[in-house]
């Protein structure tokens, strides 16, 4: 009975380093060549006069940022960017926090009242900011009926036609549609918080606000802040809503760096202008991503 | 030739995040040169407090740790750097780490199948070790349908149809209710006896090293502090850690020019019920007694051998000797029952007369 | 016998107050549903609505003025190329959720157990990408998706879309692995496989429930994805729902209100179904990655 004796020896299967580096590195590759690499070649276009009829790449160093900036679209787009993402992200985060603490809640009809919910969410946000499109038509629009019905507004608003409406409608559905995404992460939050902690609350006599306020919310807080700030990345990086909704007027009114680099890059073909708007994104991102890597850690510390 | 063997080993534990994780702060070296060898047959009980290196060796041994240094023997083979699954081994961890998802019986054969064995054959096997321990009836159900202590027996199945050179058990019992443990243990050691396979047992329970070892290796900070039959390392501890460690109520050690001397609570009794011959004489100063399953155990200071020093008798129901707290009495050890230790580095030492006035 | 009534008197105030907070859970709960559903069920009302009922302004935007009619729901099926766009999400979300699992379960399996001094920092970078947006990268991988000639088919979105999902499953597998017992898989070990033979055979079958929340959760972010759908295909044939819906059905000025709706609520309801299906394992995974990262 000599152990190992006509059977395998250790085989590369069984070697833990080796077998840490083959698992990941598909994944790490895959990563490298089609974020790396992009996000190194969205860099060169940005210093480039590439356009769609044109590809070749020639160096023009700073002169696509030069003209980005005489452009005074470019600037508001970059206004509208922060007004949007920080209002959203406000609402995004105290909804959310109000709707986790309902879904968590002990109720009958509780499945049906989450798939509810949920809908926002999980719907193609173009296909929900179409039927959005409806809701705020000029002529049409419910709410409008509404309104008109109840005798606040004797003519339609427009929403979408005036600038202060359409922003505040651009905000609406986006903050309609991330809310639950919000909800599900700081109930992520809630969930972990141990009974016992609110057990022994209640037992000291704290009353549900009571609880609310110094024991479930400090508790919650690094989910809280991730929750805000996946509101703002997905906010501040997208341009979907503005894009079906209104198209980024009317006059540029709710335009964001993420749309305005579509209509330049993609329908306006100036590849350069394009990237050289889109790389604006990214230092507020990545101090953004930073912020939410600090929550995490917290979350771990505690 | 030496079933289990394991010579200068050494494991450090590199980085914080596994010190971290399994709570032991900084201390890296979990294994500081271990010499133990664990002969064919022999039951060998791995016993020390939490954090002592007892489950790391066992798991150096079962080949999930590589040690830093030192060579880990199988039936005469060096096994360093081979997986545990070709060193013959059969291991059975605390939670017993049944799958879930798989029936008792596909649990069983689970390792045969690993193994490529045939089907017939696998089920014969299976059907063996299930009537050895008396679970054919649960072949079918599902792990989380079982007792504790069907669990335990799954587990040992599991283990058994390998024919293991060596079984390792991590403390399997000390997910029992104090009830089933000794059922269990009962049949742990039954069971060996009939299989009569080398078994090296981990635990940090000195009941179950007691009960269950053919010999106990105590263990402390990585270091192997004595190794010998249940009756050694209680009679004739190697140091004051193991005088300390092993009995409940533990040895009592009372400072002496030097030298430690200790005694068993057991020993120390009423003068008149030790015999006259020889026996150690003390003042023994009554603070305050507990009554526990028929023995009086009583704590109080002795002065006279030593230092002043508190110790505690454990005085057997025979001995019928009225008691009160505050009371001051003469209370003696028997001679050859006394132990002395270097005060210094806590090993044994050479007896030293003391007064041994009858 | 003071005591006693007062017992009683508090039983009482606290019984109403019971009673008081139970209502007030469920009109919360009412109130947050209809806030998100509502424009759904305007939509299921509005599919159903005659020409005349609808381009109404007068009319009672809630109800049937008119008799309903299928006609529009038809003519969705019928006369747009929507049934095509559902089969290319489809395919689109199967593929790229089976390249993602074959690219973050042994990725998860890594950095979740075979612990090397990188594990962290790099488990950390990864869950960075996921905050990449398509907005920062859509440009320069429009001239990536030409380069490979995929343009206008469906696998440059089957190439680029795992960019997204990968990042986020790994991060989620690697909660759902955690909280597999190690003792699982070192007794694969002893038992006798390899490292690789027990996370095949113990530890997979044990996190199917995560792979399947991972499944849903990567088919989700699939479906709704919208900008590169957009930049990479501008052929209707190659076209999924998120895209072709707002481009297609729209044709100028020309808006098939009913049909459109319709297209909503068919895509959005079993998504949502799904989606709720998993949603405690999805909470859950979140927070195990969270926690023991």
């Amino acid at each position: 009975m000599t152990a190992g004796s006509g059977r395998p020896k250790a085989g590369l299967a069984d070697r833990d380093g080796f077998l840490a580096w083959v698992m990941l590195l598909p994944s790490v590759v895959y990563i490298i060549a089609l974020v790396g690499v992009p996000f190194l070649l969205a860099i060169a276009f940005a210093f480039s006069d590439v356009t769609t009829g044109d590809p070749s790449f020639d160096f023009v160093g700073f002169g696509n940022f030069a003209e980005v900036f005489d452009d005074g679209v470019f600037w508001r787009s970059l206004r509208n960017t922060l007004f949007f993402t920080l209002v959203s992200m406000v609402l995004i985060v105290v909804f959310g926090k109000i709707l986790a603490n309902i879904l968590v809640a002990d109720f009958h009809g509780k499945w049906f009242v989450r798939f509810l919910v949920l809908l926002p969410w999980t719907t193609p946000v173009a296909l929900s900011t179409v039927s959005w499109l409806w809701f705020l038509d000029s002529i049409f629009s419910p709410v409008d009926w509404v309104l008109r019905n109840l005798g606040l507004i004797d003519a339609n608003v427009v929403w979408l036609g005036r600038p202060g409406t359409a922003m505040a409608s651009v905000i609406a559905v986006q903050v309609w549609r991330l809310t639950p995404l919000a909800a599900v992460i700081v109930m992520a939050g809630l969930v972990a918080i141990p009974r016992d902690i609110n057990e022994a609350a209640r037992i000291d006599g704290a009353g549900f606000w009571r609880r609310m306020f110094e024991v479930t919310i400090p508790l919650t807080l690094p989910v809280i802040a991730v929750a805000g700030l996946f509101g703002a990345i997905m906010t501040f990086t997208d341009m979907t809503v503005p894009y079906v909704l209104t198209r980024g007027g009317p006059t540029h009114a709710t335009d964001v760096l993420a749309s305005w680099a579509y209509f330049r890059g993609i329908e306006g073909g100036d590849v350069g202008q394009g990237a050289a708007i889109a790389l604006f994104l990214f230092p507020l991102l990545f101090a953004g991503a930073i912020a939410i890597l600090r929550a995490v850690r917290r979350l771990e510390a505690r | 030739m030496n079933t289990v063997e394991v010579k200068g080993l050494v494991k450090t534990f590199d980085g914080h995040v596994r010190a971290r994780r399994r709570g032991r702060g900084d201390q890296v070296r979990a294994l500081d040169g271990v010499d133990l060898a664990a002969e064919p047959g022999e039951y060998l009980v791995l016993l020390g407090p939490s954090g002592c290196g007892k489950t790391t060796l066992l798991r150096t041994i079962a080949g999930l740790e590589q040690p830093t240094e030192g060579e880990v023997l199988i039936g005469g083979n060096v096994v360093n750097g081979l997986p545990p699954r070709v060193r013959q081994i059969a291991m059975v961890f605390q939670s017993y780490a049944l799958y879930p998802h798989k029936t008792v019986l596909d649990n069983i054969v689970f390792p045969l199948r690993a193994e490529g064995m045939a089907k017939d054959e696998r089920d014969r096997k299976a059907k063996w070790a299930a009537e050895l321990l008396d679970i054919q009836p649960l072949l079918r159900r599902k792990p989380r349908q079982l007792s504790g202590g069907e669990r335990q027996r799954v587990a040992l199945a599991r283990a058994l149809v390998r024919d293991p050179a060596v079984f390792l058990l991590d403390e399997p019992l000390s997910n029992l209710d104090a009830k089933m443990r000794a059922t269990a243990r009962d049949e742990l050691k039954r069971f060996q006896e009939r299989v009569g396979t080398t078994t090296i047992y981990v635990t940090h329970d000195q009941a179950e090293a007691m009960g269950l070892g053919d010999r106990i290796a105590v263990l402390e900070h990585g270091r192997v502090r004595q190794v010998g039959t249940p009756q050694e390392v209680y009679d004739d501890p190697a140091d004051t850690f193991v005088a300390t460690f092993i009995g409940s109520p533990p040895m009592n050690l009372v400072r002496r020019d030097g030298r430690l001397v200790g005694f068993r609570p057991e020993h120390l009794l009423p003068v008149e019920n030790v015999p006259a011959d020889a026996r150690v004489r003390m003042p023994f100063q009554v603070e305050r007694m507990e009554y526990l399953s028929g023995d009086r155990h009583v704590y109080g200071t002795v002065t006279g051998i030593g230092e002043e020093t508190r110790v505690i008798a454990r005085l057997p129901a025979t001995v019928g000797t009225p008691l009160e707290a505050g009371e001051t009495r003469e209370f003696a050890v028997p001679a050859e029952r006394l132990r002395f230790f270097d005060a210094d580095g806590g090993k044994r030492a050479a007896a030293v007369p003391i007064g041994g006035s009858p | 016998m003071t005591t006693v009534i007062n017992v009683e008197g508090l039983r009482k105030r606290y019984a109403r107050r019971h009673v008081a907070a139970r209502c007030g859970v469920y009109g919360a709960a009412v109130l947050a549903a209809l806030v998100c559903a509502l424009p759904f069920l305007w939509s299921v009302v509005s599919a159903f609505k005659q020409n005349q009922d609808l381009y109404n302004p007068e009319s009672n935007p809630f109800f049937y003025n008119k008799p309903a009619t299928p006609d529009h729901v038809t003519f969705l099926f019928t006369d747009t190329p929507f049934l095509t766009f559902v089969v290319n999400t489809l395919i689109v979300g199967a593929v790229v959720v089976a390249v993602t699992l074959v690219l973050a379960l042994p990725a998860a399996y890594s950095l979740a157990r075979l612990d090397r001094p990188w594990g962290t920092p790099m488990g950390i970078a990864i869950f960075l990408v996921y905050l990449v947006p398509p907005s920062l990268l859509f440009l320069s991988l429009t001239r990536v998706v030409v380069w490979l000639h995929l343009e206008d088919t469906l696998w440059s979105m089957i190439v680029v879309y795992p960019t997204i999902t990968v990042p986020v499953s790994v991060w989620l597998l690697i909660g759902f692995l955690k909280a597999v017992p190690k003792d699982i898989e070192e007794q694969a070990m002893v038992d006798g496989h390899s490292r690789l033979g027990a996370f095949l055979r113990a530890v997979l079958p044990l996190v199917f429930p995560g792979i399947v929340a991972v499944v849903v959760f990567s088919f989700t972010l699939t479906a709704s994805e919208f900008v590169y759908a957009l930049a990479f295909v501008s052929a209707s044939p190659e076209m999924v729902v998120s895209t072709g819906v707002p481009t297609q059905l729209i044709r100028g000025d020309v808006f098939f209100w009913q049909s459109l709706q319709a297209s909503t609520v068919i895509t959005a309801v079993p998504i949502a179904f799904l989606f709720n299906l998993f949603l405690d394992r999805f909470v859950t995974g979140f927070t195990m990655g969270a926690v023991k990262t």
